[in-house]
């Protein structure tokens, strides 16, 4: 039977398929969808860990324990699994392990684009790449067999077109895959120097074993076609340089490390002018350098950003598009905002309110970077926002933590933020850390966390007790109020920066998407009290428009959340059918 | 190669997601192969939002560019605006006159483009403007505006008119399925 799949979707059940049981990770655009899936089935246990490393590490331990296990996460999410990840390496397997790591170029949501291909290569463990949903499928598999002959961990490397796009998937049987035994090995997985020494060697000839195993499996092909041009590519740059180029010759990898040397030199040899054809790092084009094969490749196409059929027509064909019609109005932007309702608009006009530096953090609260808020001063990756705050102090002296707070989401503050906390007790800062509790993982689409009370499949669970640990990492000052009653939340945030201690403050209110949060009927401006003083406007509520000769709430946006009616000094915002 | 090309553009929180899994079980049904993407993440928080829906004997690349697309189905002006040029001069242009403002034109900083449709109309023979709001509201829901659209889309597409509702049925949920068939045969059989 075939099935319109997204590629993450198509992930999920090739891990289906494979018979796997066990998968961990943390959310992460473009790769949530994979683990929301593999939740979908009952056989296999799945989970979301408090960030990538605990993932990857309950993966390696449900591998040693003779399951076939997948961990998933986003590019920048394997950074933070790179510890367990260079490790595991050398252990090897039990049950086959494999890490499905999504890249996104273009950041469409990510803060950059590097190339999870680099840090697999800097591990030495292989990598995969589908093109299309069927190929996430039929790869995903034919990692668990690689995992197991080679003893290895395999990275599938996807991209945000891939595990975002859907294609036709043909559904298979489920293998039935029996739990390996657990054998105690001491030599092959305590990663001590001794055994470490013993290790290394192992992993340098698995891979010259994959670089021989690349030159023949059929993951890695050629097309023959007109051999005037060759074109060596993989994943989603196949398919466009599919559609740019027709029916040239391609040597189409789906194994992109290590990569069949032989089998591109007589590729290589065949065909008149070679391009490579890969986004990002050209770690394709650099091997094939080193092999003294001249391609064309960086040298025309950018290393940033997303590429397409017309890019490649473009830089390499010279054919650009031409503009079709007459039409030169203009349309202005549309950056992503925060929803009409969201929780963190208040905490964020009180932050700018204050003029205090803000230290932020990944999420949907980066958004309050964006005007008219503009709040916050710095993001860099998950829990940043903690120790860039006190690193700011230890620069500058206390008077600058009496000017800074740092702000971070509820599941983004477990997944990494905690440790900056601690970082702050220990070395005696006295930095604010305001903790932004909207009871759930945003960004990516409604995720639960530690913090929500309930596990991936929705069973209730046992829940973090925010308060109770901050208290317990030595926070002596831990407030909890609600960022929508701005004058309450105004004076504690005044009170615990003052103060000649770190503190922290939980902001608490739901996401306004979720479903359990009430809305109320929308608000409107009541023009003859309205002075156009125009402090609603600095809420930077999308359903607020200055109409340039008055002001007017938009009825189909507002979810009447009342925080403009907080700033309005004039009593002009009413509910609906006028003044209360 | 690929027959049909569709974007459906709009904005964040407009339900493109749905539409794009009722035209993909469509396609699906069409026999066709077929390829639907789009980009979740960041970008939907109120921002603007794309899909792209390709049918044919073989799709490769995912996406589509200027001059490709056969349907250009608008959930609002400004983005048909922002993206006509990818619409081929034969295309389809089916716009919601809905207007939903980006924030530089809530703060002020930019204006809103006016007579968005006359203006496509010059160059593109094949526009459509649909109530798309109001004919939703009628229907119980606002948040059938996808709905809708896709019936006015539907009559462009050579695809029978049960398979389009049997598409309906299957992707939203139950409480909600005679909703969004009236809304889609209010599209239906919008002239």
């Amino acid at each position: 039977m075939k099935k319109l799949l997204l590629g993450n979707e198509a992930i999920a059940r090739g891990v289906y398929e494979a018979g796997a049981t066990v998968a961990s990770a943390y959310p992460g655009t473009p790769s949530t969808e994979i683990t929301e899936n593999l939740a979908t089935y009952d056989d296999i246990y799945s989970e979301w860990a408090p960030n990538e490393k605990v993932a990857l590490e309950v993966a390696i331990g449900a591998s040693i324990g003779g399951a076939r296990t997948v961990c998933a996460m986003k590019h920048v999410g394997l950074n933070v699994a790179a510890d367990p990840l260079f490790t595991v390496s050398y252990t090897g397997v039990n049950g086959g392990l494999v890490i499905f790591v999504a890249d996104d170029p273009g950041m469409h949501s990510s803060q950059n684009e590097q190339d999870t291909r680099m840090i697999a290569r800097g591990a030495k463990v292989p990598v995969l790449e589908p093109s299309d949903s069927s190929e996430c499928k039929n790869f995903t598999k034919e990692a668990f067999q690689i995992s197991e002959d080679f003893d290895t961990p395999v990275i599938v490397r996807l991209t945000t077109r891939v595990s975002h796009s859907q294609g036709l998937v043909d559904l298979g049987e489920k293998e039935s895959y029996e739990l390996k035994p657990y054998v105690k090995n001491i030599a092959k997985y305590v990663m001590m120097p001794g055994m470490a020494k013993k290790r290394h060697p192992l992993v340098e000839e698995r891979m010259i074993k994959l670089s021989e195993f690349a030159e023949t499996s059929p993951l890695n092909r050629v097309e023959w076609g007109d051999k005037k041009v060759g074109i060596i590519t993989s994943g989603i740059s196949y398919e466009y340089a599919k559609e740019a180029f027709g029916g040239v010759s391609y040597l189409k990898l789906g194994m992109v490390h290590p990569l069949p040397e032989k089998l591109i030199r007589d590729f290589a040899k065949e065909v008149e002018t070679l391009y490579v054809i890969e986004e990002l790092d050209p770690v394709i084009e650099n091997e094939c350098l080193k092999m003294g094969i001249r391609v064309i490749g960086k040298s025309r196409l950018p290393l940033e950003g997303e590429y397409s059929a017309s890019l490649l027509r473009e830089k390499l064909l010279g054919q650009k598009a031409e503009k079709s019609n007459n039409i030169t109005a203009e349309a202005p932007a549309r950056p992503p905002v925060l929803c009409a309702g969201c929780p963190h608009r208040g905490t964020f006009y009180v932050l700018k309110k204050l003029k205090l530096n803000v230290s932020g953090d990944i999420g949907c609260y980066t958004l309050g970077a964006q005007a008219p808020l503009e709040s916050v001063d710095t993001t860099v990756c998950m829990g940043a926002s903690v120790g860039v705050a006190h690193g700011m102090e230890k620069a500058r002296g206390k008077e600058m933590a009496r000017k800074t707070v740092a702000v971070i989401g509820d599941s983004t503050f477990i997944h990494s933020g905690i440790t900056g906390l601690i970082d702050i007790v220990y070395n005696k800062g006295t930095s604010t850390v305001i903790i932004l509790d909207n009871s759930i993982t945003g960004m990516t689409g409604h995720q639960d966390n530690p913090t929500t009370g309930f596990t991936i499949k929705k069973e209730p669970t046992r829940q973090v007790d925010l308060v109770k640990l901050c208290q317990a990492v030595g926070i002596d000052r831990v407030r909890v109020c609600d960022p929508y009653n701005l004058e309450e939340f105004e004076r504690i945030v005044k009170e615990e920066t003052a103060v000649d201690e770190p503190s922290v403050i939980i902001a608490q209110r739901p996401c306004a998407l979720l479903k359990n949060v009430k809305h109320y009927p929308p608000l409107s401006i009541n023009r003859d009290k309205c002075t156009k003083c125009r402090m609603c406007m600095r809420l930077g509520c999308p359903a607020i428009v200055d109409r340039g000769n008055h002001i007017e709430i938009n009825s189909t946006l507002c979810v009447g959340c009342d925080l403009c009616t907080k700033v309005c000094r004039f009593g002009a915002i009413e509910k609906a059918g006028g003044a209360e | 190669m690929t027959d049909t090309a569709i974007m459906i553009v709009g904005v964040g929180g407009q339900g493109t997601l749905l539409t794009s899994r009722i035209l993909g079980y469509v396609a699906v049904n069409s026999g066709m192969d077929v390829k639907v993407s789009e980009v979740h993440g960041m970008s939907q928080r109120g921002g603007s939002v794309v899909t792209y829906v390709k049918m044919g004997d073989k799709v490769h690349s995912p996406i589509i560019e200027k001059n490709e697309a056969d349907i250009l189905l608008c959930f609002e002006q400004l983005e048909a605006l922002r993206w006509i040029d990818y619409a081929r001069k034969d295309a389809s242009v089916i716009i919601n006159t809905q207007k939903i403002d980006p924030m530089p034109v809530i703060t002020g900083k930019a204006k809103y483009p006016e007579n968005i449709i006359e203006k496509i109309k010059e160059d593109y023979p094949n526009v459509i403007a649909v109530l798309a709001l109001e004919m939703a509201r009628e229907c119980g829901s606002i948040k059938a505006v996808n709905v809708v659209m896709i019936g006015v889309m539907a009559r462009s597409i050579k695809v029978d008119k049960d398979i389009w509702i049997k598409a309906i049925e299957n992707t939203v949920k139950p409480q909600f399925v005679d909703m969004n068939i009236k809304a889609f045969l209010a599209g239906y059989e919008q002239k």
